[in-house]
């Protein structure tokens, strides 16, 4: 078969939502833009154990404690299910990982904010969380089999994510005014940079039509979004708190909500390196690497080591 | 510094007593044992299982699926191998 044939073929599996899995023939874009998204999905997944990894020696009940710890470790295994999945593309995981290390490969830039008080943890789980379940769920219908069978995966751990973070947020909120402060401050922090975790507006992605055509996305930037803010709204009036957009109300004629334009500047300015937390984040990165290298290799030295033994055993 | 990484896996996890392992995805270790203690807590967080196998990537032959035609185009005209290929009236029950 000649290329076109090959392509003809490819997308009419597609559009009859036959999903793609690794050996298959996939023209050499769809593998590209692949590799990029999956292995920036697998680094944010491990880079966003750093801001919350901050409190877990000081959550404030032993409960509060092992739920980070359990939150945290879940997503060290995200990114590896990601990590795993990119793999599957022929992209060796030492080439992936020095990629985000040289700074070549990009991670959600929620991650570059700091987490400055206990009330940032119930926001993180609440917001972050929740609009990484909000992008997730449309992924495990992605074309591509193994990334859509990590998210299925990814999706049914979230859920608890998204709960004990919320749960932090109420105790907060039917606390002393104090505490109500603390996480009416958290979610004036967190409110806009959540929000650009959808990425550009529509009209600034040049990719989603591809994508969308290609299945990797089902839904635009916008249009989750909307959603997102949709579903978040009436939790923030329940909570007592306020969403800190001046153009947020409910349109009764659209049946949404409507809210103002985030900061589009700050989001391009977080991306190309120069957010609060960008230098630190890669750094706390490089350094376990670095530090860790001594580890690796003489795991490797021991298994080798060992396997010589045995097979010294099996001669004799 | 060396840049040796380390073998890839596939996991299977066997998650009832009467069912399958089931293929669940890959991880990296030096040794099948490491391979395993890996595959515990990346893959089984949530009693997902109480079996794991562990198999080097690298042992796994996979068919090829550009010939998938000639491998499983054959059992598509093979209507006889199904039970709805055979007519049988209504009035014999149980069958
Ligand atoms: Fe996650
Ligand atoms: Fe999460």
């Amino acid at each position: 078969m000649n290329t076109t044939e090959l392509e003809r073929d490819f997308q009419n599996k597609i559009d009859n939502e036959i999903r793609i899995e690794p050996k298959d023939w996939m023209p050499d874009n769809y593998r590209q833009t692949l590799i990029r998204q999956i292995s920036q999905h697998a680094h944010s997944e491990i880079v966003g154990m750093l801001p919350e990894g901050n409190w877990i020696t000081r959550a404030p009940s032993l409960r509060r404690k092992v739920a980070l710890l359990a939150k945290v470790q879940d997503e060290a295994g995200h990114g590896l299910y990601l990590y795993s999945a990119t793999e599957t593309l022929g992209i060796e995981r030492d080439e992936t990982i020095e990629d985000l290390n040289s700074g070549k490969a990009k991670y959600s830039s929620i991650f570059n904010y700091p987490t400055l008080t206990w009330a940032d943890i119930g926001a993180i789980g609440w917001l972050v969380d929740g609009a990484a379940i909000m992008n997730q769920v449309p992924l495990c219908r992605c074309s591509y089999g193994p990334y859509a069978r990590a998210m299925v995966r990814v999706c049914k751990e979230e859920s608890f994510h998204q709960r004990q973070g919320y749960e932090i947020m109420l105790t907060l909120c039917r606390g002393s005014e104090a505490q109500k402060n603390m996480a009416q401050d958290a979610l004036n922090r967190w409110w806009w940079p959540a929000l650009m975790m959808f990425g550009p507006s529509d009209s600034d992605s040049p990719h989603t039509a591809q994508s969308m055509k290609w299945k990797i996305k089902r839904f635009t930037n916008d249009e989750l979004r909307q959603k997102f803010v949709d579903i978040t709204s009436p939790q923030a009036d329940f909570l007592g708190i306020s969403i800190p957009d001046d153009n947020l109300k409910w349109n009764e004629d659209e049946g949404h909500y409507d809210f103002g334009e985030p900061a589009w500047e700050e989001f391009y300015d977080v991306i190309r390196g120069n957010g609060p937390c960008n230098a630190e984040r890669l750094n706390a990165r490089k350094k376990a690497y670095n530090e860790g290298s001594w580890v690796r290799e003489a795991a490797l030295a021991y298994a080798k080591k060992k396997s010589n033994s045995e097979n010294l055993v099996q001669v004799a | 510094m060396s840049k040796r990484s380390w073998p890839l896996w596939e996991v299977f996890i066997r998650s009832k007593n009467g069912l399958h392992h089931k293929h669940v995805g890959s991880l990296h270790a030096t040794d099948s044992q490491m391979a395993l203690e890996n595959a515990r807590d990346v893959y089984t967080r949530r009693n997902e299982g109480i079996s794991i196998w562990v198999v080097e990537s690298k042992s796994i032959t996979a068919s090829d699926p550009a010939q998938g035609e000639e491998l499983f185009e054959p059992a598509a005209d093979k209507i006889y191998r199904h039970p709805t290929f055979y007519k049988l009236p209504d009035e014999v029950k149980h069958i």
